[in-house]
């Protein structure tokens, strides 16, 4: 008789624990949410095994056999460019005992061999030996023994996505309405591409929602970002730097968010940024090597220098991918869950490429600007968030006091808008966008996604 | 030093030259023929390093600037390689102005992440000169270990530094300080404290 492959089943481990109806309220949130563990378990099959989950960029694996390791929730995965081209996302796990087969970060490799007894596999996932053959009975042909891999992995415009529900949406349409911010964040630059620049790699002890929850908020900006804001314009007589556009009514600025759907949510400050090209590098703040290459493109590009200067500046946009993607200024910032109360957020630098040309070798002098640009918020912005981030994991500790309030702005009649293709609009600091994924959150949670892997190739 | 331009005011001395130069003086700079042994010099050198590690160690930011020239760059690494910082972002790239910004925001009171401001004990240690093609000017290796208190918890930074120190009149000046993090391409609790 053939024995099951599949003997565990998540819902009957967990499915009964809670009442997710309780724990996610119109207005508030449950503490346990960010505290506890079993939940945390629940979120790494509900969440980040059924929706699309992004995995990595297309740039870090340019030729066929690159790859990159990662996470895909809390399971170790390769992602690969295999011999043939082909994207696949491979558990990084033997199908023999379970080990890692694969312990760097990135690099090129066909196959990849088990350290510990030898197994080897190709890139594509298929066995392709066991050392001492003759001391088995089985046929090793068979597709049980090939690494297991992500069913789902499509790439939309080099950000490459996976998804282990058998019933997954193509990636377009899970992404849907968030396309089209991705699409103008991108056509920006020359070609409408980006390659990653190395990254600013950092971690909180705090769960992964808080930095989710923090993504869109534009409640926080002038006071837990005061000492960037008093930074960036200490030598400033107008006080214009970076997003100092947040202070006195931001409500009443043309600034906004929008809640876009399957939990997906984006911040649009380019409203409040005069329109006439190089406007974004006008309130960009002091930046190493500012005012050397300023000079240095004026000069080549004349009065088109506008457009070069705003390629090194950031762009006031946070565009947020459900669970783990965040694409902000000019990052590609990834959330990367450890544990309830532990968190790695990487935020990859990206730099323009000239494929056509067009820039005369300047691109050197953009990208050589661009670089410092981006390491001004992970320094300056994002430590003071972070340690907000692990000081409410403390305070979510006192277990009496149970809520999280996300209710700014509900209830006010004129202030949020319906849109007709099932976005939701309102002023910058609302918290819509929270009470809005929470309510997809709720969903999945309560959902029973079916998770498979494939094996045959 | 540039004349024209005051360095904490505007950055022009950043540059693909100046790129090129500081990638070109910190490759392959610990060769056996540059040693130098002399024990004048290197406790002059160590000296210099313990009264840096000190200020720092107590907070001292303005006095820890004065031991940087006008145009010198702060620099951490995101790879152990450390590659073309025009190309790659750092954990840390600060000119002179941007090492002031930052001094300027660990010294205010709304800089949450030093709020309450870490406590440090510096080790500075396995210190090693290097001779470079001008008289005033030697490159220095040194191993770094601080033990930090933030958060209720203590914690280590580990990695080594390359220096490249001039010598201005009778006092050492820090033209480029090189921290290579031995975690440097991992991800960081709270990167905020000056290395």
């Amino acid at each position: 008789m053939k024995k099951p492959e599949h003997i565990t089943q998540f819902r009957s481990v967990y499915g009964a624990l809670y009442d997710y109806n309780e724990l996610v309220q119109d207005d508030r949130v449950h503490r346990l949410l960010y505290t506890d563990p079993a939940i945390f378990q629940e979120e790494m099959t509900k969440i980040f095994g059924g929706v699309w989950v992004y995995l990595a960029h297309e740039s870090q694996i340019p030729d066929n056999n690159d790859y990159v390791t990662t996470r895909l929730g809390l399971r170790p995965i390769i992602v690969t460019r295999d011999s043939n081209g082909k994207f696949r996302a491979l558990f990084n796990r033997c199908t023999h005992r379970g080990t890692t087969v694969c312990r760097l970060g990135k690099g090129s490799a066909k196959t990849f061999q088990c350290p510990y007894h030898g197994w080897t596999f190709l890139n594509t996932g298929k066995l392709s030996g066991v050392p001492w053959p003759d001391g088995y009975a089985c046929d090793f042909s068979d597709s049980k023994f090939n690494l297991a891999q992500v069913p789902h992995v499509e790439s939309y415009r080099g950000f490459i996505f996976g998804s282990l529900n058998k019933n997954a949406l193509p990636l377009v349409d899970y992404l849907g309405p968030i396309t089209k911010p991705i699409d103008e964040w991108l056509d920006r630059h020359p070609g409408g591409k980006l390659i990653l620049s190395e990254a600013n790699r950092m971690k909180y002890k705090g769960n992964w929602k808080l930095a989710y929850d923090n993504s869109a908020d534009g409640y926080h900006v002038i006071f837990s970002h005061r000492s960037l804001l008093a930074m960036e314009n200490r030598m400033e007589v107008d006080k214009k730097k970076g997003m100092s556009f947040y202070k006195n009514s931001p409500d009443q600025a043309p600034m906004y968010v929008k809640y876009m759907g399957h939990g997906h949510h984006f911040k649009d400050k380019r409203p409040n940024v005069d329109n006439y090209p190089g406007a974004l590098w006008d309130i960009e703040a002091h930046h190493p090597g500012k005012e050397h290459y300023e000079e240095k493109l004026r000069a080549k590009f004349g009065d088109k220098a506008g457009y070069a200067l705003d390629l090194a500046a950031s762009e006031p946009v946070n565009i947020n991918v459900f669970p783990n993607l965040l694409i902000l200024g000019n990052h590609i910032q990834v959330l990367q869950p450890l544990s309830v109360d532990e968190t790695n957020s990487t935020w990859y630098g990206t730099a323009v490429v000239d494929e056509a040309g067009d820039f005369d070798g300047a691109l050197e002098d953009i990208n050589a600007l661009r670089m410092r640009t981006q390491e001004a918020f992970p320094n300056f912005g994002e430590v003071d968030d972070m340690t907000n981030f692990e000081q409410i994991q403390v305070g979510l500790g006192a277990v009496e006091d149970e809520w999280i309030y996300m209710h700014r702005g509900m209830d006010i009649p004129g202030r949020i808008q319906f849109n007709s293709d099932g976005t939701i609009t309102a002023p910058a600091t609302d918290e819509v966008f929270m009470r809005e994924y929470m309510k997809e959150y709720k969903r999945l949670m309560t959902s029973d996604p079916q998770l498979v892997v494939v094996r045959d190739i | 030093m540039n004349q024209k331009h005051d360095p904490s005011k505007t950055s022009h001395y950043v540059s693909n030259e100046f790129y090129q130069k500081l990638i070109a003086d910190f490759s392959d700079w610990q060769r056996k023929e540059l040693e130098i042994g002399d024990t004048e010099l290197r406790d002059s050198c160590r000296r210099f390093l313990e009264r840096e590690a000190r200020y720092l160690q107590d907070l001292r930011f303005d006095d820890w600037l004065q031991l940087y020239a006008g145009e010198c760059i702060y620099w951490v690494p995101a790879t152990a390689y450390a590659g073309d910082p025009r190309r790659e972002v750092a954990v840390a790239f600060d000119d002179r102005r941007r090492l002031e910004d930052r001094v300027y925001r660990l010294q205010m009171s709304y800089a949450w992440s030093q709020r309450p401001a870490s406590r440090t004990v510096r080790m500075v240690g396995n210190i090693e000169v290097f001779a470079t093609i001008s008289d005033d000017i030697v490159m220095v290796r040194s191993n770094l270990l601080i033990h930090e208190f933030w958060a209720d918890e203590t914690r280590l930074w580990g990695g080594w530094c390359g220096y490249r120190l001039r010598r201005d009149d009778d006092a050492w000046k820090i033209l480029v300080k090189q921290v290579n993090l031995i975690d440097c391409d991992q991800n960081l609790r709270n990167p905020s404290i000056l290395l």
